[in-house]
């Protein structure tokens, strides 16, 4: 008893006299370093191919320089005034300065496409302006701009350049919410015509469930197959699963042409076997038809695969205890087999959902005008539009929703109870 | 206990394979009367689980037929033969709490509500387990999970209960202590059961009776004491308890008795299962019954032995000695009053009764 107490006041120390702490903390830390110094790569992989860009993206949705970076002491001067009738002489007499400024020529002219986004007509305005404001050389400034284009003397035009002009602005969320400011700076919904991206986040959203759920339909039976089959014949049924995985998707996507158009096997079966008539064929691609099966299509395995590999580890003991105690093979399947699965049905479901919502390429190539999806549109704003702000806005969005909906799948299912294979 | 008249279960001539090519159960022909306790049991591979789900209907015998009652089985699926089944792995549903595992048979039965919770607490009583109702499985020991699968294949009250290794996956205390459980409750409820275990103590201890298995056969069907005191053949002997073998010919036989030539040595012993004169015998002869420096006369058989090695083990002593040939003969030596003692290399004697040695199939 003795002897315990004594050496409980001690500290331990190895045979050559440190601390014994210090020693193990010396040995994990070599550790450590090796298992960071093997997981680096991948991490400035992850780091500068992921998380950068997507910092990036966050960052764009809210970066607003181009009003500051072209008249800034405009803006300065703008910041003072009270949003009713005119602004002051000055505020005139610095705009009609920096317009003419022949150096600020590029930045002028990106103010103008970001000032489009708020009213178009400002593009014009400016592009105007900027070729006539030398000849304004001395006051009264503001009758010289007004003079220039007449809408210098609207107050809704200042009002605009005074909202915009802050360096940070929400106005790309806004607008991927189909909502913008009116000129009192007061959130309002856009006008009828240019609501379009609420509608399509909510049509992702829709696509991807329902491409959830048909994939969960048609997976589940292949899975129990799979699970249930003797090793060897699995193997070959699994091959054919992942199939879609290794044939190109120029190839796919040209094999639903033929199998889908109008014109193309299927409909001609049909009209063969007489279910529908020739004049009645089925649109089946180029709309949401199209983007729905070519989706289900690719994102079959994602669901198959988790199925199989929680259903692989069920023991058949289960159901044979099931039917044992009298269950009917319908009563045991439902009642023991199927919840059993939920782990995989959970971690098929969030993946295809998850790719879903972001897919992108099939719809372009067989959605034609309404099977596009939220990231077509993201696509059309990166490329062709060039409004890049609004791109990352909607796509910010976009990641909030998939992060959400992860939360909340965690919060229902649990993320341990979800098994990826 | 059999009554030959109304066997409650009855396996006639089944046979099943597999594959189309090896028969795993040969020529099955199996009695058991209602309210016993069989236990199958033999070797890894022998085709025990194979006959328990045949008769759970979870595999088709290939032919012959299995009959529970007067019902015959073979076309009855297993849901419908209200047959009580303890896993080897219990099987209890991970899904599910200890009382909705245990509701789970009542409710498919369609039984009322307040009949099923009555039933189940009772069963939770009787495993007492009356405070886990509320667990999962995989909150519970492995004794307790055990006990539940029990609760769950008797909640329903079955006429007939199967277990495959029910106690395999528990630990010595744990198992014998099982082993009573099953056995009282077994006689509290007076259900029919067929066990399957590959542990012959296991077996000894719980069974009315033992089919001993072997290579798809029954190689005997006794009870506990008749397959220790009298196997009917080798491997029976050799199976069930520690046994001395000693492989010779049959010099003479007369039906009950025969002398049998060993190393050159005439052994006298009871005939159980030889083709008779000239034929080779296996005899065998638990090393309790030997005894060591018998009384000059007492004993018909009598022979010159080295010790080998010697064991220590409390209550008695085991002693390898060499006698007629044997190097691995094993003699148990009570460790009683004024015992001799015994040193390695010495000469002793060694003698058994006839009756206790049994000549059987080579
Ligand atoms: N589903 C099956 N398909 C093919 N062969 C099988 C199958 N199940 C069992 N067998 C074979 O049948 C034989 C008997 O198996 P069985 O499971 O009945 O043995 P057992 O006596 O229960 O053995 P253990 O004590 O190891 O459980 C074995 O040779 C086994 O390989
Ligand atoms: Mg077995």
């Amino acid at each position: 008893m003795a002897q315990m107490t004594e050496t409980a006041d001690r500290i331990l120390t190895t045979a050559d006299g440190t601390p014994l702490k210090q020693a193990l903390a010396r040995a994990t830390r070599r550790n450590k370093i090796r298992a960071f110094i093997l997981v680096a790569p991948l991490l400035a992989f992850v780091l500068v191919s992921f998380i950068i860009p997507i910092v990036d993206m966050l960052a764009r949705s809210v970066d607003n320089p181009e009003v500051q970076a072209a008249i800034p002491e405009t803006v300065a001067l703008l910041k003072d005034w009270d949003g009713t009738g005119l602004p002051p002489e000055p505020v005139f007499a610095a705009l009609a300065k920096e317009l003419s400024d022949k150096s600020k020529r590029s930045e002028i002219g990106r103010m103008g496409a970001r000032l489009n986004y708020e009213d178009s007509g400002f593009r014009s305005l400016l592009n105007k302006s900027q070729r006539r404001a030398d000849k304004v050389t001395s006051g009264p400034y503001k009758e010289g701009m007004i003079a220039i284009d007449a809408d210098w003397g609207k107050t809704s035009v200042w009002k605009t350049i005074q909202l915009t002009a802050p360096s940070t602005t929400f106005s790309y969320y806004l607008n991927a919410l189909d909502r913008t400011y009116d000129e009192n700076g007061n959130i309002v919904m856009q006008p009828e015509w240019k609501q379009i991206y609420v509608h399509l986040f909510v049509k992702t959203i829709y696509v991807s469930l329902g491409v959830r759920i048909a994939c969960l339909l048609l997976s589940y039976p292949i899975a129990y197959l799979l699970a249930t089959l003797p090793a060897s014949k699995g193997n070959l049924l699994l091959i054919l699963v992942l199939l879609p995985f290794w044939t190109s998707l120029l190839v796919r996507t040209t094999s639903w042409i033929v199998l889908l158009q109008t014109n193309g096997v299927i409909n001609d079966t049909l009209v063969w076997i007489g279910i529908i008539n020739d004049a009645n064929r089925i649109e089946m691609i180029y709309n949401m038809t199209g983007t729905i099966i070519a989706m289900t299509h690719i994102l079959m395995p994602f669901m198959v695969l988790p199925l199989y590999s929680v259903m692989k580890t069920i023991s058949p003991n289960y159901m044979r205890a099931a039917r044992s105690l009298g269950a009917n093979p319908l009563v045991a399947f439902v009642r023991v087999y199927m919840p059993q699965t939920i782990p995989g049905v959970g971690a098929g479901s969030i993946l295809v959902f998850i790719l879903a919502i972001g897919y992108y390429i099939t719809p372009a190539l067989v959605g034609g005008q309404d099977g596009q999806l939220i990231s077509n549109f993201i696509a059309y704003h990166m490329q062709k539009s060039l409004n890049w702000g609004l791109a990352a806005a909607l796509g910010a969005i976009l990641l909030a929703g998939v992060l959400a909906l992860y939360w909340l799948y965690d919060r229902i299912v649990g993320v341990d109870n979800m098994k990826l294979g | 206990m059999a009554d030959q008249a109304t066997p409650f279960v009855q396996f006639s001539e089944v046979q099943k394979t597999y594959d189309g090519e090896i028969l795993v159960v040969k020529d099955l022909n199996l009695d058991i009367a209602e309210g016993e306790f069989v236990t199958m049991l033999g070797p890894s591979g022998s085709g025990k689980t194979t006959c328990l789900m045949m008769l759970a209907g979870f595999e088709t015998p290939t032919e012959g037929r299995i009959m529970l009652g007067d019902r015959e089985l073979n076309n009855v699926p297993p849901h419908k033969r209200g047959i009580g089944m303890v896993f080897q792995n219990y099987a209890l549903f991970p899904h599910m709490t200890v009382a909705e595992n245990l509701a789970f048979p009542l409710e498919v039965r369609k039984l009322s509500k307040s009949d099923t919770v009555a039933k189940v607490e009772r069963a939770l009583d009787m495993v007492e387990l009356s405070a886990f109702g509320n667990r999962r499985p995989g909150q519970l020991s492995g004794g307790q999970q055990q006990r539940v699968a029990l609760a769950r294949a008797l909640v329903f009250e079955p006429d007939l209960v199967l277990m495959d290794e029910p106690l395999g996956a528990l630990d010595k205390n744990l198992r014998e202590q099982m082993q009573y459980e099953i056995k009282h409750i077994h006689e509290k409820l007076g259900m029919t059961v067929v066990y399957v275990t590959h542990d012959q103590s296991e077996a000894l201890t719980m069974s009315d009776r033992i089919a001993v298995f072997n290579d798809g056969r029954i190689q005997q069907l006794a009870p506990p004491a008749d397959l220790y005191e009298k196997p009917d053949n080798a491997f029976v002997a050799q199976f069930i308890g520690e046994n001395n073998r000693l492989l010779g010919t049959v010099e003479e036989d007369d039906g009950s008795q025969c002398t049998v030539r060993v190393d050159g040595h005439m052994i006298k012993a009871l005939s159980v299962n030889h083709d008779g004169r000239g034929s080779k015998t296996t005899l065998s002869l638990r090393p309790e019954r030997v005894t060591l420096n018998p009384a000059d006369g007492s004993l018909p058989n009598v022979f010159d032995a080295v010790v080998r090695e010697l064991i220590y083990l409390g209550d008695h002593i085991r002693a390898r000695v060499a006698t007629c040939g044997d190097d691995e003969f094993i003699v148990k030596v009570p460790n009683a009053h004024g015992h001799l003692s015994l040193a390695k290399g010495t000469n002793v004697r060694v003698g058994w009764s006839m009756e206790d040695c049994r000549a059987l199939d080579a």
